[in-house]
């Protein structure tokens, strides 16, 4: 890095004393998550969409579905695509330009998380078998970037899904725009997938990490939790390394909150 | 974990053949020539060399540039050249992981290259790509925390397996975790996993890798020896 604010080291250098302690610049727990804010159909234009608010990080999320041909190994089942766009509306620090390797591996993490979770019913989402099926994808965009843009998006993401009603097909099987069934996606909420993504500061585990933790941190772990069961892991963000141990422990603070982020999404308001 | 028979003969915790060469491509700094069992892989590695353009270059360590690439005849149907989204993943969070284990901090401003490509793909290329990169490192002569000894464990047909190959990841229940551990620390530099498993069964498939890394590590090990004879034991 050629350009390197002053101000954000030094903020850095300051969570990294307080990571020490146990402590955090805005006086949460090393575990506590901020502030969630979730609104659900936004925006008219799109099939389903969710605003969501983590502390000051904000991502939109909007579903809109396409035709397309199946898998030739899933001949009767839809299928889902997830994309990040962080563009220069969410932080000075963002180039304007092709999307960053960053923003692919988040949104790429955001997919997985929600395909393995087995929350959608994709069999419901064919049209004719080996022929056509929906294709729902799902673009976030960062509004505003203040860390754990992973999490952030993947509620957004999830809770635009949870909004998203089914389109029209006339008799070609094409979409008819603007026009939609009585029925909403379906969605089991018992095995909703919500992500939690940590930092890791010497043998501090950090959840819900803010930009300048996001500095101060030596690695990240997004894991993946729908019920019961863990539906992905990803290790990411630096040369930081995690013992087996740490990973067990991961999983057993993310599926205690589980409930707790999943009843948010859930929330009609 | 019961010792019954997968598909192609191989017990629930044992490894496809591996088979390693080091310093197979004269034109690099170090390189690595794997065959592990269907998949083969040619790693190498150049640097560390100066860094261009300038503004990519970082004041405190040296840059890896780790690129995965998949040839377009390694997979059954054709793949583009262009690389793709996968493929970038890869690439970033497999640099990470080597940085973890090359003294980067030791080269500031400059950077080091590894390019991996992936010949003939069934299966686990990117823990592959990763166990022969961390050794064209070595081969390369960069000062090392340690080796990265890389593998997938996971689950398949209700059994919780090492090393898938094609088959056992195209099964309905699959469950594929990919894993890379700085040895002989035995610390996580790599860990992506996909699939639906309850917790119990993700810390055995995690134990089930860590054990699988170890062989790996000690079949690197006897690789480097046998191009670098030594007396006395590596750690």
């Amino acid at each position: 890095m050629s350009d390197i604010d002053m101000i954000k080291v030094i903020n850095a250098e300051k969570a990294k004393k307080l990571f020490e302690q146990s402590k955090r610049a805005d006086n949460r727990g090393l575990l506590d998550i901020r502030k969630l804010d979730i609104k659900k159909g936004v925006m008219n234009s799109a099939d389903g969409s969710a605003w969501v608010k983590l502390g000051n990080t904000e991502v939109i999320a909007g579903v809109k579905f396409a035709v397309g041909t199946p898998y030739p190994d899933s001949p009767d089942e839809g299928t889902i695509v997830v994309n990040l766009e962080m563009s220069g509306i969410a932080s000075a620090d963002i180039d304007t330009g092709p999307p960053s390797i960053e923003a692919m591996e988040y949104g790429r993490v955001v997919d997985r998380v929600i395909r393995s979770s087995e929350c959608i019913d994709f069999k419901g989402l064919s049209i004719v078998t080996n022929e056509k099926s929906f294709i729902m994808y799902v673009d976030c965009y960062t509004i505003n970037a203040d860390g754990n843009i992973i999490d952030a998006t993947q509620y957004a993401a999830m809770a635009a899904l949870l909004d998203t009603r089914i389109p029209k097909l006339d008799e070609s099987n094409n979409i008819v725009p603007k026009e939609y069934t009585e029925q909403k996606l379906k969605i089991n909420k018992d095995k909703l997938a919500v992500s939690f993504t940590f930092g890791k500061y010497k043998d501090k585990l950090i959840l819900d990490t803010t930009e300048i933790e996001d500095l101060a941190t030596e690695t990240r772990f997004t894991v993946g939790v729908c019920g019961d069961n863990i539906v992905a892991y990803h290790k990411g963000g630096g040369k930081g390394t995690f013992k087996i141990e740490e990973i067990n422990k991961i999983m057993d603070i993310a599926t205690a909150k589980y409930q707790d982020i999943k009843n948010k999404i859930c929330d009609e308001q | 974990m019961s010792q019954n028979k997968r598909p192609d003969g191989r017990a629930t915790s044992q490894l496809r053949p591996i088979s390693i060469r080091l310093g197979v491509n004269k034109n690099a700094d170090g390189s690595c020539f794997l065959e592990w069992g269907k998949n083969t892989v040619v790693a190498t590695v150049n640097g560390p060399r100066p860094i261009f353009p300038k503004h990519l270059a970082d004041q405190t360590k040296a840059v890896i540039d780790y690129k995965y690439r998949m040839a377009c005849f390694s997979v059954s149907e054709r793949k583009s050249p262009v690389p793709g989204k996968r493929d970038k993943e890869i690439s970033l969070v497999s640099g990470h992981a080597l940085e973890a284990a090359v003294m980067v901090e030791q080269f500031p401003n400059t950077v080091i290259d590894v390019n991996v490509l992936i010949l003939s793909a069934d299966a686990g290329t990117r823990v592959a790509a990763l166990t022969a990169a961390s050794l064209a490192a070595a081969d390369a002569g960069l000062p090392m925390r340690g080796l990265v000894s890389a593998v997938a464990a996971g689950r398949a047909n209700g059994e919780l397996i090492l090393d898938l190959n094609k088959e056992d990841e195209d099964t309905p229940d699959a469950v594929d975790m990919a894993t890379a551990f700085l040895m002989p620390q035995r610390e996580l530099v790599l860990l992506q996993m996909d699939g639906c498993v309850n917790k119990k069964d993700c810390s055995k498939i995690l134990e089930t890798a860590l054990k699988g890394a170890e062989v790996v590590y000690e079949l690197q090990k006897k690789a480097l020896v046998e191009k670098y004879p030594m007396d006395g034991e590596i750690q």
